[in-house]
């Protein structure tokens, strides 16, 4: 919203003050100034001037010469404006001034000179009529500064709109000069009114359909009225706060709003009879003074002639009941709507206006009246012969509440932690137009009625009135006295950092983060199927809408666009996926890691069994516990029917590592592979970690034994391991694979088994003795040693 | 005179000069000082020598041994050195200019900052919460008392999700929750200090300076008496330390249904310091994050009387964080997922003062 300094200046005295530094503390005590405006700055040395004689430009049929009075000289001035006569007074720029953003140079127009340059409004910054010059009183005199007649200088400042949602009094000068006169501390004058008397029986009819809608309709009729254009000081204020002069009722509506805030519209009085508020009964369409057909429907407030439609409430006018430039006669509507219902309205119709913007602040009701008063009188100012011809109709449906809080002292100190002097509590409140009681060290203040729509309801409201006048910046500003004390270690926290640490530093992977949604575009690429899950009902791309029931699939994509990155690398992401909803109902969201490793060159095999090391390394590390592997049939359409198995924990599935289905695979890259695992980080977290448990290395000697076996085709070195773990040898101390080996068919590995003793040197018998049982137990899974 | 061992040492003399190799000189311990070698042989006629001079003699031959032996001492020490020399010439010298290949992976930049932030937050008592990203209409806005028609809760802001839930539009709506779990020490004289750190969604179009995922932190500190003038000398301390430099902060006004009062909390701006530059859009100040007094509503919601204890709560946007520490322009790189970008971030997490 734009403010203009004068404007504010009708109803504070700022003489004497720093209009910057007051400007910046408004800033800071009531809401955002994104810009100030110095507004005049670009127009000098502009005077009055009288056009004595006009000439037809030799060489041009636009052009004519023409002789001005500018007082101190005569200037030949070269005009291509098409309203020009003898005796006119016009706004001359003369040389040596500015406007239009450049300096006025004598200069030669079609071959004659011209010492200035007769000014349109708009080339005077003044409006958007560019029309033709400007046409003064002729009771001016010649060479009078134009700025000692119109008030061309102003500073005009932009308050950021979003830092007023929640102050419905601030959207007009009124109130924002009520803010300036607390922070200054100066008088804040009364709005003048007009007289409403009236003598007649006449008076508009206003039915109330929808009670629930509207707080009060306040209406009014003038007839009588003349002039149809609004003066220019009016029309700058107006086009220096963004809007554009267009006839003078529709002009002076505009200015209230601008003035106070409160939105009205004044309808041609021959187009009013009987005014009904109230819904359709069926969807309708309907003609905006914006020239759009719309679309109301059922719950769209409507402004009716009796049974006729002539405006929406709150948001716009009909093109029917439109003021035209010779209208003479008015009805003017001053309305308080509920807010709730016209922004939903306007956002329903795609159409928002000043006046729906203010509505939807919810606006003060008191103001209607004000605005009524305003209107007569602003208009019988301008027009002196303007009548009100009707009784004031008001329609007070529905009253906000009365709101007075209680305080004391003590309570401010706490809430402040700094002493502000009960003379300043009761200043600045009273300059904010509340009414203070001090009675018994203790505070009762009624809210003020622009203030108690929704904006101040409890004392902590009150604080924030005491300290943004008091000031931020003038904080003393101290520690609390709070205890200390020591915060608890949130594990799963540091387990997911740790996992993060190893997989970062230790192998050289990359953290992403990817949507929580799947790219049903992005999945399609590689062949994964979007599988029914939650769903996000609102998103704009439908494709992307159900939630991610993994983090594989995101990876994945995620791993096959980075394919120019570099031959092999690995990503991940600790994220959040939904697993179906739960029992009740809401969605089952859980915690996972999810893992992608990429080779270009394709061995996947490799690949799968450094995710197995680093599965092995992650679980080993944080938890001092052995994975467990378990193959399973695929749970996803692109996972490997062979190489899908389950991550065991002490027997618990805590997640899945597996290798891409070969159709998938074949959509990454040529030969690229890609192997992933995915964790459930919150079963992870819940399973308790192994202490390190020490054990004195043994100092004597070791004996180690080889033995290369042959396998039957499915053995699985877990199979072997159970050969040895089943005898529970205390002095087998290690087993390491040394080698292993495949021709045609037959896999045979070779293994080194280190025995030894805490207490004695290992017998050869003895170790042959325990070589023979683990030989026995692998001849009973068919395992042989190699002839 | 027993003249032989003399000419011994002569002839040993005149041999071991040639010699170059270790091979040689154990050649030549052999013929000398072996057991059928020159002294030896020498031993042997010592027994001819007459009594009289067999001392003398005896000790002749000795020293001869002796300087033999510690002539090959010598010898093999010189012929080590020669070779080490050799060696050390032939070296080559290494160039350690040589690019290498670090095979260094990364961190997201939002982790990097979190952790950054999260141990300013630890080291000043305060608990790190974890809070889901799909929350409901209770948490996200009624327990924050958000009134039901206010325009956050409309479709254009919030995505609303199949089961009736939402994914969480702030951090705050992690407020309830984390009020309520530690209200109860409340009552035993512990403050209430925590952080939550979260992944938050707005229905937003993404350009590069918006992202409908982002990231944000919440802070919360209740206890008895905790007034303004905290909140504002805790924002202060804070985010000095995250900026590791002096920072200068200045409140406004600024509306949010869970503070009363609430704020803008700005920063001088720390490019221009103030003066006006295009980052901070020639105002000298940076919005940085809004924060205010809990709202006593809020309090009462999660079972905090308000009248017994207040507090303060702040957000940090922690992408808009994240693009300012690390000069990040387009706030898209975060969620592409693209290692060209992302697999810069590979220093330690830890930032340090600015000298």
């Amino acid at each position: 919203m734009f403010v203009s300094i004068n404007w504010i200046k009708d109803y504070v005295d700022l003489d004497g003050l720093d209009i910057k530094k007051l400007i910046e503390s408004f800033t800071l005590a009531t809401a955002e100034v994104e810009d100030i405006i110095e507004k005049g700055a670009d127009v000098q040395n502009v005077v009055v001037g009288e056009i004595l004689s006009i000439e037809n430009h030799p060489n041009s049929k636009k052009l004519h010469l023409l002789k001005v009075d500018a007082g101190e000289k005569i200037c030949n001035i070269v005009c291509g404006a098409p309203n020009v006569a003898v005796g006119q007074k016009v706004a001359l720029a003369l040389a040596g001034g500015r406007v239009c953003g450049g300096e006025i140079k004598i200069a030669t127009v079609a071959g004659y000179e011209s010492e200035g340059m007769c000014c349109s409004e708009k080339e005077l910054g003044l409006s958007d009529d560019n029309s033709g010059i400007m046409e003064l009183d002729p009771s001016l005199k010649n060479g009078t500064n134009i700025k000692d007649i119109f008030p061309v200088d102003d500073i005009i400042f932009e308050v950021d709109n979003k830092s007023l949602t929640n102050r419905p009094d601030l959207w007009g000068h009124y109130g924002i000069a009520r803010e300036f006169a607390a922070l200054a501390g100066r008088e804040l004058k009364p709005l003048e009114m007009g007289d409403l008397s009236y003598d007649g029986d006449e008076k508009v009819d206003v039915k109330i359909g929808r009670e629930d809608l509207v707080y009060r309709y306040s209406c009014i009729k003038m007839d009588n009225i003349t002039k149809n254009k609004s003066p220019l000081d009016m029309r700058i204020r107006l086009y220096y706060c963004g809007m554009r002069g267009i006839n003078l009722l529709a002009d002076v509506t505009n200015y209230i709003m601008l003035e106070i805030g409160q939105p009205t519209h004044a309808f041609a009085g021959s187009a009013i009879e009987n005014i009904v508020v109230t819904t359709p009964k069926e969807k309708i369409k309907f003609k905006t003074l914006d020239g759009v057909e719309r679309d109301i429907d059922e719950e769209t407030l409507m402004i009716c002639n009796g049974d006729t439609p002539v405006g929406i409430a709150g948001i716009m006018g009909g093109l029917e009941s439109e003021i035209e430039d010779d209208t003479g006669s008015v009805v003017l509507e001053s309305a308080n709507f509920d807010g709730v219902s016209i922004r939903k309205s306007s956002s329903r119709l795609g159409h928002r206006t000043d006046a729906s913007a203010r509505y939807e602040k919810m606006l003060d009701p008191e103001l209607t009246m004000a605005a009524v008063g305003r209107f007569v009188k602003l208009v019988k100012d301008i027009d002196s012969g303007a009548k009100v011809a009707s009784k004031i109709t008001d329609e007070y449906v529905r009253k906000y509440p009365e709101i007075s809080l209680s305080f004391d002292k003590k309570y401010v100190d706490r809430y402040t932690g700094i002493d502000i002097s009960e003379e300043q509590i009761e200043k600045t409140l009273t300059a904010l137009g509340f009414a203070v009681d001090y009675n018994n060290g203790g505070y009762t203040v009624k809210v003020p009625s622009w203030r108690a729509t929704k904006d101040v309801t409890i004392k902590a409201d009150i604080i924030e009135e005491i300290t943004r006048i008091y000031g931020y910046d003038n904080f003393e500003i101290t520690t609390t006295n709070s205890p200390l004390k020591p915060v608890p270690n949130d594990y799963a926290r540091m387990e997911d950092n740790e996992i993060k640490d190893m997989l970062v530093k230790k192998y050289g992977f990359h953290e992403v983060h990817s949507y929580v949604w799947c790219d049903g575009r992005k999945f399609k690429k590689l062949g994964i199927e979007v599988e029914d899950n939650v769903k996000v009902l609102n998103i704009e791309n439908s494709e992307n809408g159900v939630l991610r029931n993994s983090m594989l699939p995101t990876l994945l994509c995620m791993a096959q666009e980075n394919k120019d990155f570099a031959d092999k690398y690995g990503i991940f992401e600790i994220g959040r996926v939904v697993d179906g909803v739960k029992a009740d109902g809401t969605s089952n969201e859980r915690k996972h890691l999810g893992v992608v490793l990429y080779d270009k060159s394709g061995n996947e095999k490799a690949l799968y069994l450094r995710a197995v090391e680093i599965i092995n390394c992650l679980i080993g590390t944080i938890k001092q516990k052995k994975a467990g592997y378990n193959k399973i049939a695929p749970e996803h359409n692109w996972q490997h029917p062979k190489n899908t198995a389950e991550i065991l924990i002490d027997g618990k599935k805590v997640g899945v590592l597996c290798a891409m289905h070969p159709a998938n695979r074949a959509k990454l890259d040529k030969t690229a592979c890609a192997v992933c695992f995915e964790i459930d980080m919150n079963d992870f977290s819940s399973l308790d970690a192994n202490a390190i448990k020490f054990r004195e290395p043994s100092t004597q000697q070791s004996t180690w034994y080889d033995l290369s076996l042959v396998l039957c085709e499915n053995t699985k070195y877990s199979d072997l391991a159970a050969c040895w773990e089943a005898l529970d040898l205390g002095e087998l101390e290690s087993v390491k694979v040394i080698d292993t080996y495949e021709k045609d068919g037959i896999k045979s590995i070779t293994i080194r088994l280190v025995f030894a003793s805490m207490e004695r040197t290992l017998e050869m018998e003895e170790v042959q003795g325990w070589i023979d049982s683990i030989l026995a137990n692998l001849g009973n899974i068919g395992v042989t040693l190699r002839a | 005179m027993f003249e032989k061992p003399a000419e011994l040492k002569k002839l040993f003399e005149e041999k071991i000069s040639g010699v170059a190799a270790t091979a040689e000189v154990e050649q030549l311990r052999i013929e000398f000082l072996g057991k059928k070698g020159s002294v030896a042989a020498l031993m042997q006629e010592l027994r001819n020598v007459p009594n009289d001079q067999k001392k003398e003699a005896g000790q002749a031959i000795n020293e001869a041994k002796q300087f033999i032996e510690g002539a090959i001492a010598e010898k093999l020490e010189e012929i080590r050195k020669l070779e080490e020399q050799k060696m050390i010439d032939a070296a080559e010298s290494y160039d350690e200019s040589m690019p290498t290949d670090a095979d260094l992976g990364s961190y997201h930049p939002i982790t990097l900052v979190s952790r950054d932030v999260e141990n300013i937050f630890l080291s000043m008592g305060f608990a790190v919460e974890d809070y889901s990203e799909i929350t409901d209409d209770y948490n996200c806005f009624e327990a924050l008392n958000i009134p039901k028609h206010h325009p956050a809760r409309d479709m254009q802001d919030t995505y609303y999700l199949s089961t009736g839930q939402l994914l969480k539009t702030h951090t705050s709506a992690a407020q309830n929750t984390i009020l309520r779990k530690y209200a109860k020490n409340l009552e035993n004289g512990n403050p209430i200090r925590a952080i939550f750190p979260g992944r938050c969604f707005r229905n937003e179009k993404i350009d590069a300076c918006h992202e409908n995922t982002f990231f944000q932190m919440e802070g919360i500190m209740v206890d008895k008496d905790i007034s303004i003038s905290n909140l504002i000398y805790f924002m202060k301390t804070m985010l000095s330390e995250v900026f590791q430099k002096d920072i200068t902060v200045r409140l406004r006004p600024g509306f949010f249904p869970f503070v009363e009062p609430g704020f803008e909390l700005d920063i001088q701006c720390t490019i221009c310091k103030g003066a006006g530059c295009p980052s901070c859009k020639d105002s000298g100040w940076l919005e940085l994050c809004p924060c205010g007094m809990i709202h006593p509503n809020v309090l009462t919601a999660a079972g905090i009387d308000p009248e017994k204890y207040t507090g303060f709560a702040f957000g940090l946007g922690m992408t808009r964080l994240a693009m300012m520490t690390y000069g990040v322009k387009d706030i898209r790189v975060f969620n592409s997922g693209s290692l060209k970008s992302l697999s810069q971030f590979d220093e330690k997490p830890f930032t340090r003062p600015e000298k």
